[in-house]
């Protein structure tokens, strides 16, 4: 997890929500290791808030009744667990199904699985999607390397039930192609989670629920894309789920 | 800063000595304790909760949307996410306050960002700001106070780290959509920002 530049520096735009949505995952991966962070962006959002004395503006009257008739048909969240700190040992990583060694054979080069949390996160709710899943407190990573250094990394949450793919340097497709994404869903097998648009770096949502999907797959289709995989996958990361 | 009133409960100010810092840091215990009750379901804990932070939520919603209409949706959705989370804030990570602004801020944003800001055109958070016309209670005089205060606290901060932190807080522009907007090189806006935050945190004597 190196970065270029000072990655605390970003603390402060981070507490005041100026950061786009990579660099907040990443600045998150980096606050799960960062006391020092988490303490400065804390105190930070504290100072942030005081901002909020100048603005203060009495809503409509009529709003306090409907957040309150809101909150009675609401169910308040649990307390979160208290969250593992380390990479979760009770689930080794599974053994690549035989789909994925093809795939495997193919071009996937590396894998690595991270797992990381923010407990002093509020909640997931106040997100996009997209960002749901990339700083779910249960979001898992798995970073597949390609030849020729792109890599892609898929982030999934059951917590929030979304995947997220990030691709860097990723290259196009072959003419008349597109990347079709897949999710692997138990009886179903592979559904279509939509087609990747055609950028190098870039953060797509899949679609379907990503809390049910065993596996997430990419395949190079014909453009328009495909009901189902007409070609062996590029690439497929495992979600690790217990078969 | 120009003159701003503002109504509503105080930030903790721990500063010894500093007018109304009794006051302010019973009204973060008190605010403490709503969100304990809150978390227990109590209906009525949150709507005193919902009196006592109301109008800096939705100031700040209104402040960084701009559209009445959608700031009204903002502030629902965020004290709905409020109660629904409740039993995720922990005192020891900071005040009561600062988390369910965080949780209107980020609304805020998301709000702005996904619209793309068609209808927010200039850069100076001076502006727009809308005071509350009654200030008859000791509440609104502390709260008053307490906006005085700020305001202050920012003349800590160079002009440029001023604007950053406005830019960012109230315009909910991305570091680097500061640093074009201030003329910044890329990277440099990020550092004003914090900079600024930290001035402002150390006047204010909050989160350390």
């Amino acid at each position: 997890m190196s970065h270029e530049y000072d990655v605390h520096a970003l603390s402060g735009a981070y507490a005041v929500d100026a950061l786009d949505d990579l660099e907040r995952a990443a600045f998150e991966r980096h606050l799960a290791e960062c006391a020092e962070c988490r303490a400065e962006v804390a105190s930070l959002r504290e100072a942030a808030s005081t901002l909020a004395e100048t603005t203060a503006t009495e809503p409509p009257a009529g709003l306090r009744d409907r957040v309150l008739a809101g909150i009675a048909t609401t169910r308040p969240l649990p307390p979160e667990a208290p969250a593992p700190t380390h990479v979760d040992s009770r689930r080794p990583r599974r053994r690549l199904n035989l789909l994925v060694a093809a795939a495997a054979a193919v071009l996937v080069v590396g894998a690595g699985t991270v797992f990381w949390q923010q407990p002093w996160q509020e909640s997931s709710q106040t997100q996009s999607p997209v960002a749901a899943v990339l700083s779910a407190a249960d979001a898992r990573s798995t970073s597949l390397d390609f030849e020729g250094g792109a890599r892609a990394t898929l982030v999934h949450s059951d917590s929030v039930g979304g995947a997220v793919l990030v691709t860097e340097k990723m290259p196009p497709p072959p003419p008349g192609k597109v990347y079709q994404l897949w999710l692997q869903q138990p009886g179903e097998g592979m559904v279509s989670a939509g087609l990747m648009p055609v950028e190098a770096d870039q953060r797509v949502l899949l679609t379907g629920d990503a809390a049910t999907a065993t596996a997430a797959g990419i395949t190079v289709e014909p453009e328009g894309g495909s009901s189902e995989p007409t070609s062996d996958p590029i690439a497929l990361f495992d979600f690790g789920r217990k078969a | 800063m120009d003159h701003i009133r503002s109504v509503g409960a105080g930030a903790p100010s721990p500063e010894d000595g500093a007018p109304g810092a009794d006051a302010a840091a019973r009204r973060t215990a008190d605010l403490v304790d709503l969100m304990r009750r809150s978390a227990r379901g109590d209906e009525q804990a949150f709507a005193r909760l919902y009196d006592a932070t109301a109008s800096r939520v939705h100031g700040l919603a209104l402040r960084v949307v701009r559209d009445p209409a959608q700031a009204e949706e903002v502030t629902q959705e965020a004290f709905l996410e409020i109660w629904r989370t409740a039993t995720r804030f922990d005192p020891d990570r900071g005040s009561p306050l600062a988390w369910l602004l965080t949780i209107t801020h980020r609304k805020a944003v998301d709000r702005v960002r996904s619209a793309q800001a068609a209808t927010r055109r200039d850069t100076t958070y001076h502006e727009q700001n809308q005071p509350v016309e009654h200030d008859e209670t000791a509440e609104a005089a502390h709260a008053t106070l307490e906006a005085h205060r700020v305001r202050g606290a920012l003349a800590a901060l160079t002009e440029v780290q001023r604007e950053a932190v406005g830019l960012a807080y109230f315009g909910g522009y991305t570091h680097t959509e500061v640093a074009t907007m201030l003329d910044l090189p890329v990277g440099t806006a990020k550092t004003r920002i914090r900079d600024g935050l930290i001035r402002l945190r150390d006047a204010m004597g909050v989160g350390s």
